[in-house]
């Protein structure tokens, strides 16, 4: 595993990721999360409007093997979906996860949100100290 | 305590397989991912190390004997060279694992499940009171390669001094590899035709730098279990376990009530309760093991063995158990996914079917 972690955001000891982007903080999981699950097959995530928990699981991802939570790194409201990693019930146009599998980073974002009022990223990891974690569990 | 290594194991460090600890083995779970390794072997011919399967081997006056008693399956009736599926089960006709024994000229030979080697080797010493058979363990001295997938005849084309292409499907034959004996059979556990290939420890990595030079896409364990997922083969510890038995399981097949008495026959006879189907779901969303199947009105009536997103059919497959009245095909049920409802429907099984080879 490169350390190649973006150093423009921040992230969980779960393996998300979450980047400021205005009054806005932007949500996804990192090519590590990615590398492990190997070849997602479905992504469920929440709702626009959605209040989210910071810590508490607001989705679920599924690989060929195995199903894992994606947390929320902050608490907030879901402003915006990546919606091309999801079913379109209204058009029958089926979830496209390869954006998550090719470019974690940027286009396999997940959620934007506004996170609540007071909300920083300071309690989260730095790309360093996410690097270091990865280290440490071996990888 | 620390993982025993098989003699492919530096092999799959250089391959940059992930490594896991499998059944006290430290085990490749995948190379290039689950999925590709799964279309490799439906397509081409995939290489997986099963050296962590138990082999063992009878001889003496009574092996046959002995077989006999502990084998849900006939063994009298195997020619030299078969190899035969079948149950070990205790007086409750409970499962103590599934395995397949070889028939040969000489003797007997057993592969074993890796997770159950001690139990069986301890079954096997005590059925055989009053016997006269010898039985060795030979899983440490020898590697176990499995070939499986459409070009594994081409790929093995001169390797050894037989032609195993001969070889009928469920038959062996001991041969030579670069002068030393080892022995090929025409078995697997994919659903696609293939070879399984015991040989001495000293000639297992030879054999495997040849086999992946001719074409074969090293596979773990994680595209084993989603290939025999789709083949609908059981796996002991989630289909198969002491609490469910051969007839429950599907494999009435392989219990022969006629061949005589054998351990577990009486109990057998008169089994009753949940039966294991298949289940193809709605949607990609995957059933895994331990989420509890459910009525159409919400009612809880059985339990998730095995379930994944079925690379190669791509959909959501799993098996299960629930009361015989709602195993038909086309039953429909649900699957809960940590709480959220899956519609999914009874099917037959297997899930996938190689397609007959074309003339």
């Amino acid at each position: 595993m490169s350390a190649a972690n973006p150093t423009d955001r921040r992230y969980t000891t779960s393996h998300e990721w979450a980047k400021p982007d205005g009054d806005f903080v932007v949500v996804g999981i990192t090519a590590f999360a990615v590398e492990q699950l190997t070849e997602p097959t479905f992504l469920e995530l929440p709702a626009v409007g959605k209040e989210l928990t910071g810590g508490a699981a607001f989705g679920v991802i599924e690989s060929v093997k195995s199903t894992s939570d994606v947390n929320a790194p902050v608490a907030g409201v879901v402003v915006e979906r990546n919606e091309v990693l999801l079913d379109d019930k209204a058009t029958g146009r089926k979830a496209d996860l390869s954006p998550v599998n090719d470019d974690p980073f940027g286009r396999g974002w997940m959620l934007k949100l506004r996170p609540a009022a007071g909300g920083s990223l300071d309690h989260l990891l730095t790309a360093e100290q996410y690097d270091a974690q990865l280290a440490a569990e071996g990888h | 305590m620390s993982n025993r290594r098989t003699a492919l194991y530096d092999r799959h460090v250089a391959l940059k397989a992930r490594v896991v600890p499998f059944a006290g083995w430290d085990m490749p779970v995948q190379y290039a991912g689950i999925a590709a390794e799964h279309k490799a072997v439906r397509t081409a011919a995939g290489l997986f190390d099963v050296s962590h399967m138990a082999r063992l081997s009878f001889g003496g006056p009574d092996a046959l004997a002995l077989l006999e008693k502990v084998f849900t399956n006939s063994v009298a009736t195997m020619k030299d060279g078969q190899v035969r599926y079948g149950l070990v089960c205790n007086e409750a006709g409970g499962i103590l694992d599934d395995i397949l024994v070889y028939r040969w000229p000489y003797g007997f030979a057993a592969v074993v499940n890796a997770s159950n080697r001690a139990k069986i080797c301890a079954w096997l010493e005590a059925h055989r009171a009053g016997l006269s058979v010898e039985i060795q363990d030979q899983t440490d001295g020898t590697t176990m390669i499995a070939l499986q997938g459409p070009r594994s005849v081409e790929i093995v084309a001169g390797l050894f001094d037989a032609d195993v292409s001969a070889l009928k499907y469920y038959f062996a034959t001991p041969t030579r590899y670069q002068g030393k004996g080892c022995v090929v059979s025409r078995t697997g556990y994919t659903g696609e035709d293939g070879f399984e290939v015991m040989l001495p420890n000293a000639l297992g990595p030879t054999l495997w730098d040849e086999l992946l030079a001719r074409g074969a896409a090293p596979c773990g364990l994680g595209a084993r279990d989603t290939l025999r997922l789709e083949a609908a083969m059981p796996l002991y510890g989630h289909e198969l376990n002491e609490q469910t038995d051969p007839i429950r399981a599907g494999l009435g097949w392989a219990v022969k009530f006629d061949k005589g008495d054998f351990i577990g026959r009486d109990a057998l006879k008169q089994v009753s309760g949940p039966v294991r189907v298949g289940l193809e779901l709605e949607g990609t969303r995957a059933a895994r093991e331990g989420c509890p199947i459910l009525a159409p009105d919400a009612a809880p009536v059985g339990t998730v063995t095995s379930g994944s997103f079925a690379p190669w059919l791509g959909k959501s497959i799993a098996m299960g158990y629930v009361p015989r009245e709602l195993a038909a095909p086309g039953t429909r049920l649900l699957v809960d996914a940590r709480g959220t409802h899956l519609p999914a429907a009874v099917v037959p099984l297997p899930f996938y079917r190689r397609p007959k080879e074309t003339a």
